[in-house]
């Protein structure tokens, strides 16, 4: 019986009892005299009730089990594997071929006596039935291999047991509590109101997870790297060992990856504030309805287009162009490359512009009116009144909002991955390649991949760098953007 | 802007004079910095007009597949020449169909089947996918052997090209893919009326290849669905519950603080720190498999839910007092207040900011690329536990093919993934309109 099957049932049991338990419910209710005695609850509120004690319980149980059994297993391999193999590395790759060994045997069905006594007859058998088995297995796994099987197996017995048990306990015990006055309706409530505040501790549990995933993975990385050559050094080499060797022979220098990020984003801000501010104003002080009416959700379609569109764009269209265009411009000689920091930056800076032009137009607009009036009570043309009233008046948001839009640039992937090259190098020339952060992140997970060597944990501490950089502009923008607000309020 | 300033020099030349004000310099910045904002809102629509029209133009045409139809003659020779498919069923899955495809290509031409060098042009004009079209339809109908047949078969993806216009021709025969020879056959073939480009349905169904012409999109379409589904299913009623716990029962305290301060820097926090989140707590710590839709699937799930939290809230707020204050009034509790009244209300909202969450998560790719969804994946995904690819990773693997076909099939995923975005706003767009209320 597999776990679908066993919370299926649980399941079955719970609405039965929701059922039965109304039912009972709406009995005792009908069969009283209201004058004496009022029932507190509707019967629904029984049955519902009724559901919670069926299953919940239930299912707690079920996954304590299940997971109690998962560790008591791996301890098992963990411990007779390294009774047999000293080296922590070759362990774990035999913890996996022992693992892969009782997988075949359950997908062959072998148990008990049918286990083969050596582990190339296992191969051979699972060969046969299409399942491919690592060579170097050893005799000892096989007999490890069923035994784990067994005991998965009474495990399983255990728990499935149990948790039937329980259900139909849980429910039984609910049917023989209806009373009339029982409080049924508060008891789920407060059932209700646990789970939804379980469901907004998500929030934090997310955070939580990619704070401790790769804080642990850096930790990891940091005990093979020098954490000083890792944030000051100035050359990027990661080396790709070959599978087997450990290999930290690589460089893994921040600072070429962060100093194209930030060239990058620079680029690109410099391209979508001006416009991005402009688009706002020109739409929030100038144009008439219709014309925002129109404008304003056709600027906002570049906000709904997905980065890898923009990415493709650059490759493929905008690229050629500006490499044809400067050839023709310095009489055959392409000063711009295909791919190169002032393509990447103008295309991220194109995906900016609505960014840039809803963030600051809601700052524009939480101006007071009387400000504005005032200026233009005094002479002022509009774009006076703009320059010297309205944006000095609004320029800690404008800030807040240029920081929250710096911090979409640094973190965007997509495009500097197709747009900007993989070259980790210090240059100024913008019309060159460089590469960033992000790019470096897919480059070292993509494709096949040891997850123990320092190339691929480098994505972590990388990642780790980029989280602390935008989390840290993020906090600080929203501060900024909240204490603006409370001055106007 | 000269009929402005025309009749304004004229009141000045005829009125005293007056103190200089600077008027004509701060007017004229004044058009000046209007002429900013126009110019700034010319820029960012003409970059959406040139990528658009830049997609459209070079990805239109992957709508469409140059196909060869010619009268096949299963010949018992080749198929099954020593005649044991009664005993050997493996006989007619490993046939070698491309010579038949070939011969009926030659047949068609009227060129001999013993000319070597022009057989191997011949090759080259019909896709390698014939293989299967071919065997298709044999082992399904035996009968077939030693009969002839018109089979409409698809054509190499540099014949197709050609058939399209997209080669150049003036360039020299040796640095073309397409020989001269090849495009005489091809006009040929159109005389005789065999060309024909229908709908390429392929694109949509197809699973990965690297031939261009037998690629498509169909594994990452399941792909993301599938994701799309868990997305739905997850972050939907866990973003309403934690909203209505949020907006309706928490009380205001350094807890609750605690979890909006949480939910709004996860709402920026950059897309690919979730991909590392999930490579490193679903797939190295709970054991899923790499490159599968479920954990995909959860990857978007936590990176959509603060737009649906953000969005429910507004909603939830958005519904007046006086009902709350109504559904208490007459004896109901604080739950029932909120699931029976103020709930349902606002659930034009809380759709439609789900809607636009999912059209988010759909075209999201950097994540996917860390949890292994970059994968050749040829057949389409039964469980979201196998293997799949997405719509936008399929997109960014064709991007990096170098075949000249191949480009025009990423501006074609582009567009039926645009056009995917452009039918869930549409949606939200009509959800709002048609349901949305003004207190």
């Amino acid at each position: 019986m597999s776990a679908g099957w066993v919370v299926a049932i649980v399941l079955a049991i719970g609405a039965l009892a929701y059922f039965f338990a109304a039912q009972r419910a709406r009995v005792q209710r009908d069969g009283t005299d209201r004058a004496k005695e009022v029932p507190h609850s509707l019967p629904t509120y029984h049955g519902w009730l009724a559901f919670i004690f069926a299953t919940v319980p239930a299912l707690l149980v079920y996954l304590v089990v299940s997971s109690v059994s998962a560790g008591l297993l791996d301890s098992r391999i963990r411990s007779e594997v390294t009774a047999h193999i000293a080296d922590p590395a070759a362990a774990s790759l035999s913890i996996g071929i022992v693992r892969n060994a009782s997988n075949a045997l359950t997908q062959l069905d072998l148990s008990g006596p049918n286990v083969p006594t050596s582990y190339a007859a296992l191969r051979d058998m699972a060969k046969s039935a299409g399942i491919t088995l690592a060579d170097s297995g050893e005799d000892y796994m096989v007999p490890l291999a069923a035994g784990v099987n067994a005991d998965a197996g009474v495990h399983k017995l255990i728990g499935q047991g149990l948790t039937l048990l329980l259900s139909l306990a849980g429910a039984a015990f609910a049917y023989s509590r209806i009373r009339l006055r029982l409080r049924a309706r508060n008891q789920v409530e407060r059932v209700v109101l646990c789970s939804l505040l379980g469901a907004s501790t998500v929030a934090i549990l997310t955070t939580v997870g990619i704070i401790l995933s790769m804080l642990g993975e850096t930790i990891h990385f940091f005990s093979e790297v020098d954490p000083l050559t890792f944030f000051f050094g100035t050359v990027w080499d990661p080396r790709f060992a070959a599978a087997g060797s450990s290999g930290s022979e690589g460089q893994f220098g921040l600072i070429p990856l962060l100093m194209g990020t930030l060239y990058i984003a620079l680029v690109s801000m410099l391209f979508a504030v001006p416009v991005g501010l402009m688009a706002a104003v020109y739409m929030g002080e100038y144009a008439s309805n219709r014309v925002r009416s129109t404008v304003k959700p056709l600027l906002e379609l570049l906000a709904g287009i997905p980065t890898i569109v923009y990415g493709i764009f650059a490759v493929v269209t905008l690229g050629p162009f500006f490499r044809d265009l400067s050839a023709a411009l310095a009489g055959g000689f392409s000063f711009i490359q295909a791919q190169s920091v002032f393509t990447a930056g103008i295309v991220m800076g194109v995906m900016l512009i609505p960014v840039v032009s809803s963030l600051s137009d809601d700052v524009i607009t939480a101006v007071p009116r009387a400000m504005r009036d005032g200026s233009l009570a005094l002479g002022a043309t509009r774009s006076e009144t703009i320059r010297k009233v309205i944006l000095p008046a609004a320029l800690p948001g404008i800030v807040g909002a240029l920081l929250l839009t710096a911090s979409r640039a640094i973190g965007e992937t997509m495009i500097v991955v197709l747009a900007a090259g993989v070259a980790a190098r210090i240059n100024f020339n913008p019309f060159e390649a460089m590469t960033t952060i992000t790019v470096k992140i897919v480059n070292q997970l993509t494709g096949d991949l040891e997850f123990n060597s320092p190339q691929t944990l480098v994505a972590f501490a990388l990642g780790l760098t980029l989280f602390t950089l935008t989390l840290g502009m993020n906090v600080y923008a929203l501060y900024i953007v909240r204490k603006y607000r409370e001055q106007y309020e | 802007m000269t009929d402005a300033a025309l009749p304004h020099a004229a009141v000045a030349s005829t009125a005293p004079a007056r103190r200089d004000f600077g008027l004509k310099r701060r007017h004229a910045a004044e058009r000046r910095f209007r002429l900013y904002g126009v110019a700034a809102i010319v820029i960012g629509l003409g970059f959406l007009a040139v990528l658009l029209v830049s997609i459209v133009g070079k990805g239109y045409t992957a709508f469409v597949q140059t196909s060869i139809t010619v009268p096949v003659e299963f010949s018992a020779e080749i198929i099954d020449k020593d005649n044991e498919r009664a005993t050997n069923p493996r006989v007619l899955v490993s046939a070698n169909y491309p010579v038949i495809a070939r011969n009926a290509v030659a047949k068609a031409l009227g060129v001999a089947t013993d000319d070597k060098a022009a057989m191997r042009d011949i090759a080259k004009f019909v896709s390698d996918g014939s293989r299967s079209t071919l065997r298709e339809i044999v082992v399904n109908d035996p009968s077939v052997i030693g009969t002839t047949r018109n089979v409409t078969l698809l054509a190499a993806a540099d014949i197709d090209s050609a058939n399209k216009g997209q080669i150049d021709l003036t360039v020299p025969e040796s640095k073309r893919k397409v020989s001269d020879r090849q495009v005489a056959w091809l006009d040929q073939l159109k005389q005789q009326g065999a060309v024909s480009t229908p709908f390429n349905w392929g694109l949509i169904t197809f699973g990965a290849s690297s031939r261009p012409e037998t690629a498509g999109l169909g594994v990452a379409l399941v792909g993301s669905l599938y994701m799309m589904a868990i997305v739905l299913l997850c972050a939907l009623p866990i973003g309403v519950a934690a909203s209505i716990y949020l907006e309706e029962f928490a009380k205001k305290n350094r807890f609750t603080d605690f979890i909006e301060v949480n939910i709004n820097n996860l709402a920026a926090v950059p897309s690919i720190v979730f991909g590392l989140l999930g490579l490193a707590v679903f797939i190295n710590f709970f054991g899923l498999p790499r490159s599968a839709p479920i954990v995909g699937g959860l990857v978007l799930t936590l990176m959509t839910l603060p737009t649906i939290i953000i969005a429910t809230r507004a909603a939830l707020r958005s519904v007046p007092p006086s009902i709350r204050s109504a559904a208490l009034g007459i004896g109901a509790s604080r739950m029932q207040m909120v699931f029976d009244h103020v709930l349902p209300l606002a659930m034009p909202g809380i759709l439609t900011g789900t809607i636009i969450g999912l059209a988010r998560a759909l075209g999201e790719t950097a994540p996917l690329l860390l949890i292994g969804m970059v994968a050749f994946v040829a057949d389409r995904p039964t469980t979201p536990l196998d293997p799949a690819t997405a719509l936008p990773v399929q997109i960014y693997m064709w991007a990096n093919e170098a075949e000249r076909a191949f480009v025009e099939r990423t501006s074609g995923a582009i567009m039926v993934l645009l056009l995917f975005l452009a039918l869930m706003n549409l949606a939200a767009i009509l959800l709002r309109r048609r349901f949305e209320r003004r207190w």
